[in-house]
């Protein structure tokens, strides 16, 4: 039966890599052979030996290692408190740590400089503006809950009683964590991990509005050769450098995550045992780092002129005359290139985990691989390369309604993975063994054991993709679209990108909107599970 | 977890319903026309807008129906053009500006076609002899400043921003990464006797320099709440000062010191290889129509270029634009740009 199986799911990989193949895979080798083919080979030299990309590299580079430390440093509390909450409590923290995902850079870099003023950091001896700490602070603020959701949700699957027998045995609580909790918990940490790098590996907002003018990375340098200065030999030299560094940064960390698989049965949330002090500490400098900026969302949202109201909300019915189409028709344009891109995403992503995990040969590394380069590819790589490679029939997609959704779905299906694969790793082949003894088919088997099973990482990795969709700014703005179209945070934009009180106001009460669609949603999405919540 | 299957299914159903998730209105019926009906389409920046009535119209009047596309800014516009040159993404696009002008021609992006109605568009708005292009609409990008904010009198030269009254009190936008920031480095190119070291003593009184306008003139600019009293931004940033204000105004907070301001001129053109070179010419005129240019003050708060269209009310009253704004050859800036922003780098940000 073993063996049948295995040849099913090896087989059904045509669908993960059909999909990567046509969407992402083939657009980007044919921009990058384009850019090249105009002289390439001497941009690549000359670039490798300029000092401008060598620090753009590093500077890259460093950040986002230091993002990713910071974010699982700081993160990981939460991730154990969210682990130990009941479940009722565990959706609510998991919808409310999402929120910051959909917010605009420009909202948030707003709110940080308010907040930097407040508490005297945008000048004097501690200066947070314009430096490399702003750029960290925000890596961290936009991607706490990637780890928080990734690692808690693993964490409360845990059996807890291997730690009580370790605390039995004389280990101090310290010690537990370090020999016991964190081993067991480092397949799903490297999964976060390895989201939270590459997104900081390739943020451009966040290093441009808050990093100051003179921060420079991979990202920002492709955009200012490709865009700016139409040069696309010299883009299409960065894009390889990027793309190369993040197959190395993404096969170390796969190696990680795949070393030392453990099975596991059933969650016991009694081994975990709260500090009260430490609890109230994580509790406070979350709702700081999360909460602040957010608050600050929504005191400009209800601000009219030097009052509070509501005028802003009501504004968002009427159509303003720099926009296509209203506000409220933006969200609903949002929620449906949302619900369809994280459709695709499951779909996707669902056999692509379970090809990983289950099937056979070089493939599955292959596909664990590919599949998370979109996160690290460059938005102008994607969308460019999409723009000249689908661009004859039978592949005229370009323009296509679908190509926004498909694109967004690039970046959710690698959420679906890393969310399931650990998942999927660790569930005790015994059962599946027993049941198919006792005469289930393979299919039966999946169905009820490692569907079940695996669930909760679907729908944790759905609702990402969801509020990915959401969010996202950048790949959208480089697909040529009808305008009326428009996805909320681009008519947020363009609000942005107008003088005057009201149209600032009507932003920031689309952008609280925007948030509070975002954690519904996430909250239905991760419903869906009902009663049997909780355990694996 | 079939239950749960199911549940997620009709939740998806659930919100495609509540937001009509079909493809059928990506795609509008062709109205029955009464000559000849074929669809162009219009690629444009995602600034563009237009009343539907108004295109409906045209459609009516002609049998052309017109598809929009937009992406991105003007330099995405273009670069994507480029890029796509051998399988164009439309029939007409509309967008480039005089500072990526040349960019554009030396792609060959356009093929010649001289509008009927050009003759109402004043001479100085002409720039291509070819005809590769028409001008549809312009507008001067200059530095704002906040009246009530200035902690002097309000500046009226660009020297004026040198005065250490002004110390501290100006942002721009890098040139590198911002079309109103380029455009003004390019006022101070055609403006100054020695820009650099214009550029050296603004440096010197504490100009601020932001990636984007959106984080100028919200972030620092006291617009936003910032602590910055001037900005650079458009001329016709104080008539939408007063189009957008929470409380209706008389006058607007903002001024514009007009000695700072450079032209950005809009243009159209006929995509080279479209199929419908007659119909995307027809597009063009409409772009030059009356109708149209009344509504493009409000819809994307620049000006009409031809002289009979009549300015909304705010606009009438509360523009203003410069008498003899800076310009440079297009030609120059592409052969330029990059040379200065270079430098532009070093001496400001180095």
């Amino acid at each position: 039966m073993g063996r049948d199986r295995a040849r099913l799911i090896t087989a059904s990989a045509v669908v993960p890599v059909g999909f990567l193949g046509l969407f992402f895979a083939y657009p980007v080798a044919t921009v990058l052979w384009r850019g090249l083919g105009f002289g390439g080979d001497v941009a690549l030299a000359d670039l490798l030996g300029s000092g401008r990309t060598r620090d753009a590299v590093w500077f890259t580079v460093w950040q986002a290692a230091v993002s990713t430390v910071l974010t699982v440093a700081v993160a990981l509390p939460g991730a154990s408190a969210l682990a130990r909450s009941r479940p009722r409590t565990q959706r609510r923290l998991r919808a409310l740590v999402t929120i910051p995902f959909v917010l605009p850079t420009v909202v948030v870099a707003g709110a940080f400089a308010e907040l930097f003023v407040r508490f005297g950091l945008d000048d004097g001896p501690v200066r947070l503006r314009h430096t490399v700490w702003a750029i960290l602070l925000a890596h961290v603020f936009f991607n706490y809950a990637v780890v928080v959701r990734t690692v808690g949700s693993f964490w409360a699957g845990l059996d807890g009683r291997v730690e009580e027998q370790a605390r039995v045995l004389g280990a101090g609580r310290a010690r537990t964590f370090r020999e016991v909790t964190l081993p067991r918990l480092r397949p799903a940490i490297a999964a976060a991990a390895s989201i939270v790098f590459l997104f900081s590996f390739t943020s451009f907002g966040v290093v441009l509005v808050l990093g100051g003018p003179r921060q420079a990375t991979i990202e920002t340098e492709i955009y200012r050769y490709a865009v700016l200065r139409t040069d696309f030999s010299t883009a299409a030299a960065l894009a390889v450098v990027q793309l190369v560094a993040v197959v190395a940064l993404v096969a170390l960390a796969n190696r990680l995550e795949r070393t030392r698989p453990l099975t596991q049965r059933a969650g016991h949330r009694t081994g975990l045992r709260r500090s009260r002090l430490g609890g109230a500490v994580n509790g406070l400098g979350v709702a700081m780092l999360l909460g602040l900026p957010i608050l600050v969302v929504i005191e400009r949202s209800l601000t009219v002129g030097d009052r509070y109201g509501l005028t802003n909300y009501r504004a968002l019915g009427t159509r303003l005359t720099m926009l296509p189409a209203p506000a409220t028709t933006a969200i609903r344009n949002s929620l449906v290139y949302a619900a369809v891109a994280t459709t695709i995403a499951l779909a996707v992503g669902t056999i692509a985990a379970l090809v990983v995990v289950h099937g056979r040969g070089a493939l599955r590394h292959v596909l664990d691989l590919g599949l998370t380069l979109p996160l690290g590819t460059s938005a102008v790589t994607i969308g460019f390369g999409i723009l000249i490679a689908l661009d004859q029939p039978p592949l005229d997609l370009r323009t296509t309604w679908w190509i926004v959704p498909i694109a967004h779905s690039l970046v959710g299906i690698p959420f679906v993975v890393r969310t399931m694969v650990p998942v999927l790793r660790r569930i005790d082949p015994s059962l599946r063994e027993a049941a198919a003894v006792l005469g289930a088919s393979p299919g039966r088997v999946r169905r009820e054991i490692d569907l079940p099973i695996a669930g909760r990482g679907m729908l944790v990795g759905a609702s990402f993709a969801f509020a990915v969709s959401m969010g996202e700014f950048g790949a959208t703005a480089f697909i040529p679209r009808r305008p009326d179209t428009l996805t909320a945070p681009q008519a947020l934009f363009r609000m942005l990108s107008t003088p005057g009180e009201l149209v600032r106001g009507q932003a920031m009460a689309l952008a609280v909107i925007l948030m509070l669609v975002v954690a519904i949603a996430v909250l239905a999405i991760e419903s869906v599970r009902g009663s049997d919540e909780g355990t694996f | 977890m079939t239950r749960s299957t199911r549940a997620f299914v009709s939740l998806l159903a659930t919100l495609c319903l509540a937001a009509s998730c079909s493809d059928d209105d990506a795609e509008p019926a062709a109205p029955p026309s009464p000559d000849d009906p074929v669809t162009i389409t219009l690629l444009t920046h995602d600034s563009f807008a237009v009343e539907a009535d108004l295109l409906a119209a045209f459609t009516q009047e002609t049998g052309i129906t017109v598809e929009l596309l937009s992406s991105g800014d003007t330099g995405q516009l273009v670069s994507q053009s480029i890029l796509s040159a051998g399988a164009p993404l439309g029939d007409v696009l509309f967008g480039v500006d005089n500072t990526f002008l040349q960019r554009a021609l030396d792609a060959d992006l356009f093929a010649p076609y001289e509008a009927a109605g050009l003759d109402r568009v004043p001479d100085e708005f002409e720039i291509d002899p070819q005809q590769r292009v028409t001008p549809i609409d312009f507008g001067d990008v200059c530095v704002n400043y906040w009246t009530d904010a200035l902690p002097g009198p309000a500046p009226t030269s660009l020297e004026d921003l040198l005065d250490p009254i002004y110390a501290g009190e100006l942002v721009v936008q890098n040139p590198e990464s911002s079309s109103p920031g380029l455009a003004f480095l390019l006022a101070t190119i055609a403006g100054t006797d020695d820009w650099e070291q214009f550029w050296a003593d603004l440096r010197t009184n504490g100009v601020s320099v932001t990636p984007d306008w959106e984080s100028a003139y919200y972030g620092e600019f006291t617009s936003g709440g910032g602590d910055r009293s001037m900005v650079v931004s458009y001329a016709s940033s104080p008539p939408v000062e007063v189009m957008f204000a929470a409380e209706p105004i008389d006058e607007p907070p903002t001024g514009v010191l007009l000695d700072s301001c450079y032209r950005q001129i809009e243009f159209a053109g006929v995509l080279a290889g479209t199929e419908h070179p007659e119909a995307a010419g027809r597009l063009i005129e409409f772009l030059l129509s009356k109708p149209f240019q009344e509504g493009i003050p409000e819809a994307m708060f620049v000006f009409p270029v031809v002289d009979d269209a009549d300015l909304p009310a705010e606009w009438a009253v509360h523009a203003r634009l410069a008498d003899d704004p800076h310009l440079l050859d297009p030609s120059d800036v592409e052969a330029n740009r990059e040379e200065w922003t270079d430098r532009w780098v070093e001496i400001v940000l180095g």
